[in-house]
């Protein structure tokens, strides 16, 4: 499996189309996912979004990466040149490596790998290494802040995040992505582990800087963070690696909560239905990414921290040691998977109420009415 | 400028100064704040205004009665009728002007409308201070359009409205007055329910405005603040019930007064006020009747008698104050206004102080500042 290539093709020529599909495809994805969050959000506050570029503004994107490349590439006089100029390599070159690993159906994908799951979780977490560059190479405040609560936040919720993938690995027995897909061909992963799938859900808002965990980029506090002071080319590629990251974790999500190719139709179909269910899957998940974009505030960064460390942390241990305790007894399969349902939603609800819990206190009446006709002072 | 931080490290610590504004995407307007930060934490709050002052007190010395009127609507360009009251108020108190009831009735309908949409405003962009990514700033707006017609319908302008006169109004209201106040109503109630369910209730901003930015209200009083942030530490003080002017004395309204004093309460007193001035619009259509707009004789140039006069309302943000003092003639000799934005501000500093970065942006958007207003 490892050593095939395409049409019996030198590896290296082999390689070097592998690579050209994946730029090909991620840069059409990433436009794509551009002009959808635009037209969503601009559903959700009563907009149009974008109308004018090309039938209902279709062409929006690539008038938007046009201009970006046109626009001059500005490097302030103070930043350091080779960190700076660096940087946005280092956040969308990781981001593109996950792309290797990511079924598109049960038999596609660019390379199944063994660890598949462990490769895309472990290359994804790289790209950090990009924003600290950006942050500090552009010798500016507020990049410097954006990017050290970036990294605060890349590491807290990196740790929920691998540990609630480890908890399904479990039940899969199997760290390869595809096995992961076929072992979920009549019911989903999320049934079994719906802690983990919320743990995922919420770590991949954090990881991707989305909202509600948005402080590091937030605008109205740090006005953009890391990349401030990145204009044109360079500014488009953070751009670029923020979707296509948004693109591989979704794919990755649907792999593995949601049964990929495989369910609800099962894993003899045509590789068409598969795409399409694929598709739909890590849509289903970035429409999500978006509808909470649409509609929360962004969360303070302590309170972001001790979210992760206080809720999530110890709810993914746990899912892990009662998955463990489940599965050491090797229990009749029917019995063992309802008690890894109940287990885990128990763990959503705890989670649930730990995070209506954890929210100030409850304030009944927030104002007080004064009669007017009470006497003045 | 540098502080040293007093700490148990081994190694000297220093204080970051962040400069934010005039031009930063949260500061309303073109205020600037350089902020000394800790890792996260405000040390110090340095407040720099002045960025947009036109020296308007000076340059209404030069207007007579009538110009000064447009300059008004410049100054307080979010809740425009209720500092155009102040001033042409202060105008007939000098001249002894008696109004007509039907004019008085029109200017309250007005000034609350006005109040309904500072308020819509102040969701949108506190919405936005707050994170949630313009959904807040366009249900705010969406509605305060409603009421920006109704508006450019009667004075035939969106911004500068220049309606009020002294002794009444410019021009009747638009025939269809009573039905399209009664429609922007409807759209309002609907407005100010969607804006509170999106934001009110919602855990993340519980979590964010909670707590946060407390101001006693003692500390309140002696900074001199007015309005909502007054009244969310507690403070039942509000001009229109404990001064009344116009026909206040003749509706029936609560004033909200918050528990705690923080930033949510001052967003829930602001909602909840929206919801009074829909109460007090109503009451006062109810009691609109046909007559005159203009006392009967008016002289035809505004010339005022010798005096001074203070005249002060409650504008969306506060006291808006006008103090005129007149040597005769036809324009004022003397012209101070009373900023309820700027008095607003000074309590900036110690609410700021000790809390987040992120929560320096959020209480500075819960003063709900003008800088037309602040620098005049």
């Amino acid at each position: 499996m490892m050593t095939e290539t395409l049409f019996g093709l030198p590896t290296g020529v082999d390689a070097a189309i592998r690579l050209l599909i994946v730029v090909g495809v991620m840069t059409v994805v990433v436009m794509a996912l551009i002009y959808l969050e635009r037209k969503v959000l601009a559903r959700f506050q009563q907009r149009l979004g974008p109308t004018r570029t090309g039938p209902m503004g279709l062409l929006q994107s690539v008038a938007d990466a046009l201009k970006l490349i046109s626009k001059e590439d500005i490097r302030p006089k103070n930043a350091d040149p080779w960190v700076f100029e660096l940087a946005p390599f280092l956040v969308f070159v990781p981001t593109f490596l996950g792309f290797v690993a990511v079924p598109f159906t049960i038999a596609w994908q660019v390379r199944e790998l063994e660890l598949g799951l462990l490769y895309v979780l472990a290359v994804s977490s790289v790209n950090i290494l990009g924003w600290v560059m950006a942050g500090w190479g552009s010798d500016n405040r507020y990049a410097i802040l954006g990017a050290l609560r970036a990294v605060a936040q890349s590491i807290s919720y990196e740790l929920p995040l691998v540990l609630a993938m480890i908890s399904v690995a479990m039940v899969a027995n199997s760290l390869n992505l595809v096995e992961i897909v076929r072992q979920q061909a009549t019911v989903p992963n999320i049934v079994w582990q719906p802690l983990p799938a919320l743990l995922f859900f919420i770590c991949l808002l954090a990881e991707m800087n989305r909202p509600p965990f948005d402080a590091p980029v937030g605008e109205s506090e740090v006005v953009g963070g890391p990349y401030v002071e990145y204009s044109g080319i360079r500014w488009s590629m953070f751009f670029l690696g923020e979707y296509a990251a948004m693109f591989i974790m979704s794919l990755l999500g649907a792999a593995v909560f949601l049964g990929g190719g495989a369910w609800p139709l099962g894993e003899e179909l045509g590789v068409g239905w598969q795409l399409a269910l694929t598709v739909v899957k890590a849509g289903a998940i970035i429409f999500l990414m978006f509808w909470t974009r649409a509609s929360f505030p962004r969360l303070r960064i302590d309170q972001m921290m001790s979210f992760s460390w206080k809720i999530l942390l110890p709810a993914s241990i746990a899912q892990i040691l009662v998955t463990g305790g489940i599965l050491v007894y090797n229990l009749p399969s029917g019995l063992e998977h309802t008690l890894l349902a109940v287990t885990s939603a128990i763990g959503v609800l705890f989670v649930y109420t730990a995070i209506n819990r954890s929210v100030a206190t409850p304030r009944p009446r927030p104002v007080v009415l004064v009669r007017r006709s009470e006497a003045a002072r | 400028m540098t502080n040293a931080v007093q700490s148990d490290h081994d190694f000297e610590v220093q204080d970051i100064m962040i400069n934010m504004g005039p031009q930063h995407p949260a500061t309303h307007g073109v205020f600037r704040m350089v902020l000394a930060v800790d890792g996260e934490i405000v040390r110090d709050v340095i407040p720099h205004i002045g960025y947009m002052h036109r020296g308007g007190e000076k340059l209404s010395e030069t207007m007579d009665f009538r110009q000064g009127i447009g300059f008004m609507d410049r100054t307080e360009y979010l809740a425009q009728f209720n500092a155009e009251l102040s001033y042409v108020m202060a105008v007939e108190a000098l001249m002894d002007i008696q109004v007509p009831e039907r004019a008085q009735w029109i200017r309250m309908i007005l000034c609350e409308l006005n109040r309904l949409s500072s308020h819509f405003m102040f969701t949108g962009a506190f919405g936005t201070d707050s994170g949630v990514f313009g959904t807040a700033f366009t249900y705010a707006f969406r509605w305060r359009e409603e009421i920006m017609d109704l508006f450019e319908e009667i004075t035939g302008d969106r911004l500068m409205y220049a309606y009020f006169r002294p002794g009444g109004l410019a021009w009747e209201v638009t025939d269809n007055f009573a039905q399209r106040v009664k429609y922007v109503l409807d759209q309002c109630r609907q407005g100010i329910k969607d804006v509170d369910n999106l934001i009110t209730n919602n855990e993340v901003f519980k979590a964010r405005t909670q707590n946060v930015g407390i101001i006693s209200a003692e500390d309140a009083i002696d900074w001199g603040t007015t309005g909502p942030v007054l009244r969310g530490s507690g403070v039942p003080f509000d001009v229109r019930r404990d001064e009344p002017y116009l026909f206040y004395d003749q509706v029936d309204f609560d004033v909200p007064v918050g528990q705690v004093g923080d930033v949510y309460d001052r967003w829930c007193v602001r909602i909840e006020e929206m919801r009074q001035s829909v109460r007090i619009v109503e009451q006062c259509m109810a009691k609109l009747q046909p007559g005159p707009i203009m006392p009967e004789r008016m002289p035809r140039m505004l010339r005022t008698p010798p005096g001074e006069v203070y005249i002060r309302t409650e504008a969306p943000r506060g006291e808006y104050g006008i103090y005129m003092v007149s040597k005769g003639g036809n324009r004022p000799h003397r012209l101070k206004i009373r900023s309820a934005c700027f008095t607003n501000l000074q309590a900036l500093k110690d609410m700021s102080v000790g809390n987040y970065v992120a929560d320096a942006v959020l209480i500075l958007g819960s003063l709900d500042i003008v800088l037309g207003e602040t620098d005049r």
